[in-house]
């Protein structure tokens, strides 16, 4: 039980994972950035995650709600703030791309080695 | 107005950056973003005054008091950082004109200079905050202006290393985005001294355990620690020859300087047996950082290469200071940042300007350059003295310092010596290839062009302060005595 009680935490272990191991082992650059987006949205989840607090409403103080738990609303805009890095991050990552292939003809990482070789 | 500059020192050049962007004529831009960088270099050193004179200065955003609003945050450390990043930014700029107007396209750099102020905002940024999670935003808002100012020469070969440092340096900044998250968790703030005063009631260390791991293995990405240095070689090799300058004197030292303000303000302290963590997993990554630059060193044949691998081993000489988390280990590590980015700003500068005159990188185009312009290349000369620590230079003192702190330790001394000394002399080896390429070869033929004269009146100038801080190390001394009192003082 304990274990799927931190079931949010081994998401994001997962997701972390799956996007660091596609990061280091793909040779297309446009999937090593799709790895890394995912490895940047896992830490996104765990922000998010810890924000719920069980039986909490949305943090606006009115009279109509009785309840007085509220989800802890400072993860989430610490985390859209994270994610207009990512998306940056993204768009900056695809332009550079962009650019290499315009240079080398190719986006996979062996075939511009080799046509830097070749040059040389 | 005075307690309104720790925010100044930010909002100025990141206001400034897309006003630049709207300006034609590049010389205007150039203009422009030198007077703002100089602007900042004198906020930067009231700053460095009114730190020492009066202690921190707090300052929060908004008028919303820490915890719950941002705070900034100037302490002697920070002092000493701040005057490095934009002094570096401005002696940069200011003798860097006819060389990036060579290496970026005319009408493109209204962009670029918008990239170099945010930049310049984004680390001054990292350095006055006091809060753990801006800290990250201003790491990435300087990564991505950094990126943009790379990829933006001439050079293809910039594209696909400047790719892996963004792979790699976005990998970094998450790791201690999740550390700092794994904080958050346990104690509830992102304030650092807030943090600080909570961490000794967290009953489960576990977490902050792991969340140190992430955040000294990203930081350490970041500032290019070997092992983790692979992006470093070949971004600063193909970067236009003045990005190069300006980011070797100071981007891998802000990652450092967040390693140390993280680890002294919040774990060193609070973790039980982090002290020994700290040194043993820091301690052995310098040495063969020292000892693995130092080598590569010798061994390449690109001239911006050869001064890249040295950048590894001078990192390694920092790391190692502060490793020993000694009093006179971290003043020679805070000394060795600032000679260090005199030194290798200088050399940069140095090959900018030879470059206008070089075929290529590769190091036989330099052949005899320094016949022809003897000024740059005796600056340059300089600069490497510094930088191998010949007595006299201002390199010679912190190597020095480190030396004596080594000293200090109850173990291990003699070791740590040999790698010191061994890798000196490997550096007087790359050294005396670049200049023996300068300046024993016959002067290329041809009548080229002189060098631009300001250029190289501000190169020289930088060496002899490199000579002048060897004499006379009063300032930047007391400036590393002042940071290295406020990292043991923290958490105390």
């Amino acid at each position: 039980m304990i274990v799927l009680d931190l079931f949010h935490y081994w998401t994001f272990i997962a997701l972390l994972m799956m996007g660091f191991y596609t990061v280091i082992v793909k040779n297309n650059l446009v999937k090593r950035l799709l790895g890394l987006s995912l490895f940047q949205s896992a830490v996104f989840l765990l922000f998010i995650g810890i924000a719920k607090v069980e039986g909490g409403t949305t943090p606006i103080f009115t009279n109509l709600v009785d309840s007085q738990v509220f989800s802890n609303p400072l993860p989430q805009v610490l985390i859209l703030t994270a994610i207009v890095v990512g998306i940056s991050t993204s768009a900056l990552g695809l332009a550079i791309i962009l650019r290499i292939k315009e240079a080398y003809g190719t986006i996979e990482e062996d075939e511009i080695q080799s046509r830097e070789e070749e040059a040389q | 107005m005075l307690s309104h500059l720790p925010i100044l020192q930010v909002v100025v050049p990141m206001l400034m950056a897309p006003l630049v962007l709207l300006i034609q004529p590049a010389r205007l831009a150039w203009a422009l973003t030198l007077a703002t960088s100089a602007l900042a270099f004198a906020i930067a050193i009231n700053l460095v005054q009114l730190t020492t004179s009066d202690g921190p200065m707090l300052y929060p955003i908004g008028g919303w008091e820490a915890p719950y609003g941002i705070e900034l945050q100037v302490d002697g450390l920070s002092a000493l950082f701040l005057l490095i990043v934009s002094g570096a930014s401005t002696f940069v700029l200011l003798a860097g004109y006819q060389s990036l107007i060579s290496e970026i396209k005319e009408s493109k750099l209204n962009w670029f200079f918008g990239a170099w102020l945010l930049a310049l905002a984004g680390l001054l940024g990292i350095v006055v905050s006091g809060d753990a999670f801006n800290i990250f935003v201003f790491m990435e808002i300087a990564s991505l202006a950094s990126y943009v100012l790379i990829a933006g020469g001439p050079n293809r070969q910039a594209l696909p290393a400047v790719f892996k440092y963004l792979i790699m340096g976005t990998i970094g900044a998450t790791f201690y985005l999740i550390g700092i998250g794994l904080i958050y968790i346990m104690t509830g703030t992102l304030n650092m001294s807030d943090i600080a005063t909570k961490l000794p009631s967290v009953v489960d260390q576990t977490p902050i355990l792991v969340a140190a791991g992430f955040i000294s293995i990203g930081l350490a990405l970041k500032a290019a620690i070997f092992p983790m240095h692979a992006w470093l070689p070949n971004t600063y090799c193909f970067a236009p020859n003045m990005v190069t300058a300006f980011l070797a004197a100071c981007s891998t030292k802000i990652a450092i300087y967040v390693l140390l303000r993280v680890d002294f303000t919040l774990f060193q302290s609070n973790l039980i047996g982090h002290l020994i963590q700290f040194k043993i997993f820091l301690i052995p990554l310098a040495c063969m950082a020292i000892l693995a630059g130092a080598y590569m060193a010798m061994r390449d044949t690109l001239a911006k290469k050869i001064f890249a691998w040295s950048s590894v081993g001078q990192v390694g000489y920092i790391i190692l200071g502060a490793a020993l988390v000694s009093h006179s280990g971290l003043t020679s590590a805070l000394l060795h940042s600032f000679n260090h980015a005199l030194a290798k700003g200088t050399i940069f500068i140095g090959i900018g300007l030879l470059a206008l005159q070089a075929k290529s990188g590769e190091l036989s185009s330099f052949a005899g350059l320094g016949r022809r312009h003897p000024l740059a290349a005796i600056a340059i000369t300089i600069a490497g003295l510094s930088l191998v620590g010949i007595p006299g230079t201002a390199g010679f003192l912190s190597k020095w310092l480190l030396i004596q702190a080594v000293f200090e330790q109850p173990n291990g001394v003699i070791a740590l010596l040999a790698i010191v000394l061994v890798s000196s002399l490997m550096s007087v080896v790359y050294l005396a290839r670049f200049l023996e390429t300068l300046f024993f070869p016959p002067a290329p033929a041809g009548s080229e062009p002189t060098l631009p004269l300001g250029a190289t009146a501000i190169l020289v100038m930088l060496a002899l302060s490199s000579i002048y801080f060897g004499l006379a190390p009063a300032l930047p001394m007391e400036l590393a005595t002042q940071a290295a009192d406020t990292l043991l003082g923290y958490g105390k």
